[in-house]
């Protein structure tokens, strides 16, 4: 599916641009965002390197632990592939507290170190893992308690009350959250029946 | 009351998670500058293999944009969606949601600031931008850092998750801000 839709931005953007008479735009904006994607992981470089520090010092603190213990339950059965005692559960747990908690620019890098753990346990190296899956689905949602971003850009452009929204996000993504679990788990049992494929 | 409550958290979460986390460590006789070190190390590895799945996927990004393509299917679009109640100011912004996340958030301050923050729209555009996240670049970034070029159904499940989201957002807004 990846390559299809990755095949169809590209083919597609081609082909549209030179029927409407814009194909001096195609590669000009196709050197800038290879150039901005660059940029930005280097940007990412630092924020990543800032986080994992924190977390090596949370982990060895014990603070890892003692999160795990409270928000544990709920993430084990949604993990039920992941060894109760291995790394990935811890940062499985953090990743999800950062993004409840709202630390922005921390959920990514905790993100990834929980991928990275999931993928020690991986068979297939290149494909994603059942459980690399269902950290990606509630990633994409992100449910967070305080939008800050949002509140922030809403009291910039002069809202009377910039915090009145979250009752109806803590709602749509609690309710987007259950739909993609489910769905999530739909999507393995079919691919599971089709063979993997 | 509760919104200058979550203006003060949203400054000071971040500054009392790096307050606390070293302090309970040094309590708890963590050696914190070597543990941070050791672990801010394993940032640049990570970053580095992000690099070819971010090019790949901005770059495949951008050319739909310039080509034009992206604002020509949301004119496509734009029966069903007006069809299904979504008021037509938010129609780009379905389609943007999940391929780019500043090209949402700069769609989010344009409607903020011509239709207000306290209309329907502005209250709806607010609830999607919080309440989902960029798709493409949550799965390019988190499955790049570990070299998986398999997402298999992952692409479907998110797509899935920012359907609800900004159909949620839309109806649940109608809902809780009638008038």
């Amino acid at each position: 599916m990846i390559n299809f839709i990755w095949l169809l931005f590209i083919a597609g953007g081609i082909v549209y641009a030179g029927l409407h008479g814009r194909i001096d735009l195609v590669s000009r904006s196709a050197v800038n965002a290879a150039e901005t994607a660059v940029t930005l992981s280097f940007r990412l470089m630092g924020v990543m390197c800032l986080w994992l520090g924190i977390l090596k010092i949370a982990e060895q603190a014990g603070l890892v632990a003692a999160v795990s213990k409270i928000v544990g339950p709920v993430i084990r059965v949604i993990f039920p592939s992941v060894p109760r005692r291995h790394p990935a559960m811890g940062a499985i747990i953090m990743t999800i507290s950062a993004n409840m908690l709202g630390l922005g620019n921390a959920v990514t890098p905790l993100g990834i170190k929980a991928m990275n753990e999931l993928q020690k346990l991986n068979r297939d190296s290149e494909a994603a893992s059942p459980a690399m899956c269902t950290l990606l689905a509630l990633c994409t949602t992100g449910f967070t308690l305080v939008p800050a971003t949002i509140i922030a850009l809403r009291a910039a452009a002069g809202s009377i009350n910039p915090a009145e929204i979250i009752g109806a996000t803590l709602v749509v993504s609690l309710l987007a959250t259950i739909v993609v679990l489910i769905a999530d788990r739909i999507c393995r049992a079919i691919f599971a029946a089709r063979g993997g494929r | 009351m509760f919104a200058q409550v979550c203006e003060f958290l949203s400054v000071w979460i971040i500054p009392l998670v790096l307050l606390i986390v070293p302090l309970a460590g040094y309590v708890r006789r963590v050696r914190v500058y070597e543990a941070f070190v050791e672990g801010a190390a394993e940032g640049f590895q990570t970053t580095i293999r992000i690099m070819p799945f971010l090019v790949a996927m901005m770059v495949a990004v951008s050319i739909f944009r310039a080509s034009g393509a992206l604002d020509d299917s949301v004119n496509y679009l734009q029966p069903l969606l007006l069809f299904l109640g979504v008021p037509p100011e938010l129609v780009p912004l379905a389609v943007m949601r999940p391929l780019s996340g500043t090209g949402a958030l700069g769609l989010t301050t344009e409607i903020l600031n011509t239709q207000g923050p306290d209309s329907l729209v502005g209250r709806i555009a607010s609830t999607v931008l919080g309440s989902t996240d960029t798709t493409f670049y949550v799965l390019t970034v988190y499955f790049g850092a570990v070299g998986i070029s398999k997402p298999r159904y992952s692409v479907a499940v998110g797509l899935i998750g920012d359907l609800v989201g900004f159909f949620g957002a839309v109806y649940i807004c109608r809902i809780l801000f009638p008038g």
